[in-house]
Formats: C-alpha cells, sequence, structure tokens
C-alpha cells in the first residue's frame, strides 16, 4: 500500500471518530453548549484540557524551534508549563466556584461594568483569531505535505470537520472529541521519539536518552552535541545568547499569558465541583508535560541527526561533508516543499551547513573553502521529517499527519467555541438582547461560531503577513490585560471599577504599543516597524515577546493606584468575593 | 459562617499557595534561569544540572506541586467544614 494511501485511511479513520463522537454527545442547551453542562470528570477534563492546549505550535513547531534555540527554548518548555500552575492556585477554583459561562461575564460581574466586559471581549477576540490563523494553517501544511493536497483543499477539509463537531456538539462535543484527540496526537508524538530515542541511545525513554551516552562514542549526546555545533560556529546547544533578563521576562510572560488564556480558563469551566477544577488541572499538566518533557528530546536529537546527515565527516575535510547528489529520500522529498533549501554557494557539490553569522568563525570557514551556509532550514518539518530521517515505517508517518492534524484541529476547536460565546453570550445577551430566549441563544452561538469558522479559514488560507508577530502579542496581551484583572478580582476586595479598568487599558495599550512599535502590526505591517528590534533599543533589554510582564506589572500598579484613591466597591459585590473564596458556605 | 472562621480558612489557603508558589518561582526561575551556570557546574549522568531543570526538573515539579496543592487544599477545606459535600 502507498505511503499516501496509508495516510489517507489513518486521518480518515481519525475524522470519522471525531464526527461519531460529536453526534453522540451534541448539544441540547446553552449550558450544554458553553460548558458542556458542568458535567466533565476531572480527568476527561484534564485530557481535553491538554488537546486543546497543545496546539500545531506544540506538536509541529515546538521541538525544532528547540532544536534550533538550544537553552534558549526553555523559554517555552517552561513557560506554557508553568502557567499551569497560576491557573490552578489562583484563578480555576474560583472561577469554577463563580460558575457562569465565560471569563468576560466574570469580569464584568466582579467590576459591575459593561465596559470591563466590552475591553475583556476584545482582548479575548484578538487573542483568540491570532491563534486559530496559526491552527488552520497548521492543517493546511499537513495536508499538502503528507496527502498531497493543495493548501486550500486540506484548509475547507478542516473546516468542514471542525464545523460539524463545534457547531453541533458546542463545549459538550468538543471536549469528548479532544478526549479522543489527545490520544491520537500523543502516541503519535511518543512512537517516532521513542524509535529514536533508542537508534541514537538504546534508551527508549526520550527523557532520559537525551542524557545519555551516543552509541559507539562514549559521549553523553549532549555534550557531543556541544562539541559538533561549535566546531560549526555556532554556539552551546546547553548555553544560551539571549539576556538573562530577556529569558526571565519571556518566561513569565508566556506563564502568565497562558494562565489568562479565555479558550483555556474556559474549560475549567464544565467540571462539576470546585475540588474537580483543582485536580483536573493536574492531570492536564500531567498530560502536557508528557509531550513537553518529550518536545526537548526531540529537539536535541533531531538537531543530531540533522548536522550528522550533513556533517558526514572531519569538519572542513573535503569529503567532509554530504554529496548533494547522495542526498537521502526525505532531504528531496522536503526540498520539493521549499522547507528545506539548498543553495551550492561555493559550487562544490557539497552542502555546507554552518554559522555564517559568526564573525569569529568566518576566517575558519574561508580556510575551509566554505562561501557561506548553503542550506535553510524550515524549523516545522523537524517533527514531521523525524519519521523519515529515522526511516521508520510508513504507518508512524501516517500516523504523524493524523497527531498534527488532531492537534490543530483540537485547539481549533476551542478557541472558535470561546469566540462563539463571547459573541452570542457576552454581547448578544450580556449587552445588546438581554432577553432573548435559551434557544434563540443557542441558535445565534452556533451561527457565531460558524462565522467564526469562516474567519479563521480565510485567516489560515490568506495569512496577513504579521500572523507570527501576533503570536507573541497575543500572549503578552493576555498576560498584561486578563490575568491581573482576574487575579484582582478575586485576591483584592478593594479594586473597583474604575482601578480595573484603568488598569487593563494601561497593561493592553503599553503592551501592544510597545510590540507595534518595535514589530509592527496593524499600522506598519506592511512597511519596517518605527523602531530597530536589537536589545540596545529595548527597554532595559526586555524583548517584545517578554514585554507583557511590564505591562502586567503596569497593570497592578494602576489598578491599585486608581481603586485607594476612588471609592470601593458596592457591598454584594464584596459578598460576591467572598463566596468564590469559599467552596461551601 | 462568621467573619472570624471565614479568615482564617482564607488565611490557611494563602499560606498554601505562597509555599507551592515559592517553590514554583525557585525550582524555574532560580534553577532553570538565574543559576543556571553555577549549576551547570553539576552534573547528574549526561545532564548539567541548570540545562536538566530548565527543560525538564522545572515540568516535573509543576506537576507535582499541582497535585501536592489538591490534595492539601482538600484537607484544609475539610478542617475548616467548607467542603463540598
Amino acid at each position: 500500500m502507498s505511503l499516501q494511501l496509508l495516510t489517507w485511511i489513518v486521518v480518515g479513520l481519525s475524522f470519522l471518530l471525531y464526527i461519531a463522537i460529536a453526534i453522540w454527545s451534541r448539544a441540547h442547551n446553552t449550558g450544554d453548549f458553553y460548558i458542556a453542562g458542568k458535567s466533565v470528570s476531572p480527568l476527561a477534563n484534564g485530557m481535553a484540557t491538554a488537546a486543546d492546549w497543545m496546539s500545531a505550535a506544540s506538536f509541529i513547531s515546538m521541538a525544532g524551534l528547540i532544536a534550533f534555540l538550544g537553552y534558549d527554548g526553555s523559554v517555552y518548555l517552561m513557560g506554557w508549563t508553568g502557567g499551569y500552575v497560576l491557573l490552578a492556585l489562583l484563578l480555576a477554583p474560583y472561577l469554577r466556584k463563580f460558575g457562569k459561562f465565560t471569563v468576560p461575564e466574570f469580569i464584568a460581574e466582579r467590576y459591575y461594568s459593561k465596559a470591563a466586559r466590552i475591553v475583556a471581549v476584545i482582548c479575548l477576540i484578538f487573542i483568540s483569531f491570532t491563534y486559530v490563523a496559526g491552527q488552520m494553517r497548521g492543517v493546511g501544511i499537513v495536508f499538502s505535505r503528507f496527502l498531497e493536497l493543495e493548501i486550500e483543499w486540506g484548509l475547507v477539509l478542516g473546516m468542514l470537520v471542525v464545523f460539524i463537531y463545534a457547531v453541533l456538539g458546542g463545549m459538550k462535543g468538543v471536549t469528548y472529541t479532544q478526549v479522543a484527540q489527545y490520544c491520537v496526537l500523543i502516541f503519535a508524538y511518543t512512537v517516532p521519539a521513542i524509535f529514536i530515542a533508542i537508534q541514537l541511545t538504546g534508551n527508549p525513554i526520550p527523557q532520559l536518552a537525551f542524557g545519555s551516552e551516543v552509541d559507539g562514542s562514549g559521549m553523553a549526546l549532549l555534550d557531543k552535541l556541544n562539541e559538533i555545533v561549535t566546531s560549526l560556529g555556532f554556539s552551546e546547544y546547553t548555553s544560551g545568547s539571549k539576556s538573562r533578563i530577556d529569558v526571565f521576562c519571556i518566561t513569565m510572560a508566556l506563564m502568565a499569558g497562558t494562565a489568562g488564556l479565555p479558550h483555556v480558563i474556559v474549560r475549567f469551566f464544565t467540571v462539576p465541583k470546585v475540588r474537580d477544577a483543582r485536580i483536573s488541572a493536574g492531570y492536564a499538566l500531567l498530560f502536557i508535560a508528557v509531550l513537553y518533557t518529550t518536545a526537548p528530546a526531540v529537539g536535541s536529537m533531531a538537531r543530531y541527526n540533522l548536522i550528522n546527515t550533513i556533517q558526514t565527516g572531519e569538519v572542513g575535510a573535503i569529503d567532509g561533508n554530504l554529496a548533494h547528489d547522495e542526498r537521502p529520500r526525505w532531504f528531496n522529498t522536503w526540498e520539493t516543499t521549499g522547507l528545506l533549501k539548498f543553495e551550492d554557494k561555493n559550487g562544490d557539490g557539497r552542502v555546507q551547513y554552518y554559522n555564517d553569522t559568526n564573525p569569529e568563525f568566518a576566517s575558519q570557514a574561508d580556510q575551509y573553502g566554505w562561501r557561506g551556509n548553503e542550506l535553510t532550514v524550515d524549523r516545522d518539518i523537524m517533527v514531521l521529517a523525524n519519521p523519515e530521517i529515522a526511516r521508520l515505517p510508513d504507518w508512524v508517518i501516517a500516523l504523524v499527519a493524523a497527531g498534527g492534524i488532531a492537534a490543530a484541529l483540537s485547539t481549533a476547536a476551542g478557541l472558535l467555541l470561546v469566540i462563539s460565546a463571547a459573541i452570542s453570550h457576552d454581547l448578544i445577551k450580556g449587552i445588546f438582547v438581554p432577553s432573548i430566549s435559551d434557544r434563540n441563544e443557542l441558535r445565534a452561538g452556533r451561527i457565531a461560531a460558524a462565522f467564526a469558522i469562516l474567519v479563521a479559514g480565510y485567516l489560515g488560507f490568506d495569512p496577513p503577513g504579521w500572523v507570527a508577530q501576533v503570536v507573541a502579542f497575543a500572549f503578552g496581551l493576555a498576560a498584561a490585560s486578563l490575568f491581573p484583572a482576574i487575579l484582582m478580582g478575586i485576591f483584592f476586595k478593594r479594586i473597583n471599577r474604575e482601578g480595573a479598568i484603568a488598569g487593563m487599558l494601561t497593561g493592553l495599550l503599553f503592551t501592544y504599543g510597545y510590540i507595534e512599535y518595535f514589530k509592527g502590526l496593524f499600522l506598519k505591517w506592511s512597511g519596517a516597524p518605527w523602531g530597530t528590534n536589537t536589545a540596545e533599543h529595548w527597554i532595559l533589554g526586555i524583548s517584545p515577546e517578554g514585554i507583557g510582564v511590564v505591562g502586567m506589572c503596569l497593570n497592578f500598579l494602576v489598578a491599585f493606584a486608581v481603586s485607594g484613591i476612588t471609592k470601593p466597591p458596592p457591598e454584594h459585590i464584596q459578598h460576591m468575593v467572598e463566596r468564590i473564596r469559599v467552596p461551601r458556605h | 459562617m462568621n467573619e472570624n472562621k471565614r479568615m482564617a480558612y482564607w488565611r490557611a489557603n494563602l499560606r498554601l499557595v505562597a509555599l507551592c508558589l515559592s517553590v514554583w518561582f525557585v525550582c524555574s526561575y532560580g534553577f532553570g534561569i538565574l543559576f543556571v551556570e553555577e549549576l551547570n557546574t553539576i552534573r547528574i549522568g549526561g545532564f548539567q544540572l541548570g540545562f536538566w531543570f530548565a527543560q525538564q526538573g522545572s515540568i516535573y515539579v509543576f506537576v507535582l506541586l499541582i497535585f501536592f496543592y489538591a490534595w492539601r487544599m482538600n484537607r484544609i477545606d475539610r478542617d475548616h467544614d467548607v467542603h463540598e459535600d
């Protein structure tokens, strides 16, 4: 059977499974549609949260990102897991006790203000659409590479499947499909990792393999990797090149941002009890950790395999590099996608891969007769090409395709639901038509979800040049606006409407302004941004990726200052805060 | 539930949160970022310790912390008689 047919069968079966689950668990009322009737078991919710959270970026891009960043890649590993500790300890149980449908709804009631609700809805919609565009793109890439379908048709197919189960099933349908999707994606991620770990070190557990000896060399993998990359002019794999303050701030911004992401928070509204919300966050992180502790192992092994393929002999020897004519099959297939590029700059027919931006290595490279780095590797292919590089059987490759699609679809569905709830529940019912009936609200929610899918599909089909930039913004924004507003709403009774709104707006505008200035988002996205995006121009040496932390601190400061000079929240709001702090009273 | 009992419950909660967040901070920001170079002089197996905390250890600690918090918090709930049925 051909690889392509096999991939179609595996992906097709997974789609059938998702749709069957959706039909079995479709939503009957708004409670089912928004929060699955508060009836999801903590374990199932943990699994669904893990699938919801792990996106195409986690599955496809992260290990590749770490492979090229080395130690600096730790910001993503710690940032995207540590946020769950904040979520479990500071937000989830209390929001569950509050017991309503959406995040803006909490902000509206706690700060007794429609204006606060609208600010929260704007943040939510911006964050979620940014995210969803990346997911749809991920679906398109997997389809085009593995099924040789045009990206557009891949997108349409993906949109159709999400449409069926998100619109029909609502949160209830999405929850149980996400459970299935978690199983598919984690299996697809760990199987190739285990095979590669065995091939390279003889140890089948990737988390341990990456601290083991490389077979036959007597050296630990990471030491060997350090030796090879430095001999090619790169910085050591285990020590980074970002400044310490920047690593600190990016990690913090990603953590606070994770805890403030509406599509993650809302998952904890679906469990029956406060107690369940706490333990469910633990299960969620446990399931996430399976992938997140495997990813750095995959990253280092993939970098090692890649360099070994290209640097076949001694560095600098005439025949030390791979001859392009003798390249392996996967090299060729990825070249045709344009994600792997070779340009024979010195005309010797061999591939040289080294760091040509390192001035200290330039004279060395010159002696070798190298005329610049000849290989450009898109970081997204590291995970997808892994099974081929390791010469794994075809069914593993088909599985990885299904896993990538599961990761993208599960996240997309979760995002589309919070967007639709924000429109039907927060805007339509909360602000414009408070008298709307439950049936009509459910209908509005479904229409909003369908509409959001179309917008997401469009964004994936024709991504604005700035999608990559705005991902940093999504986290910075969540960290600087929603996270502090919710946190203060629970832990500080004295914070009032004026303080919260002033704080959110300060955090939002400061973070937005800083990123706009250095990276260009809306105002100048077609041209160059105003500022030069290098460390010496940043405030305190903090990059736009990490600036959400400063925005968050400003939010806290302004909220406390303004609340201090205006009158305290009304009595019934203070009672509400006391109520959400206690599981039962 | 009277004011005093509620305050006692809330203080117990805050103490537990503070303890957990200290561990959270030390294992990630401390071991993985601020003191990573010092810890990298120590080796366990093929890992430098600081690097290991940044890419593995901190994540294991996070998972354990949440389960620990959930377990302790359930006990605090029962001790203060605010647990759900």
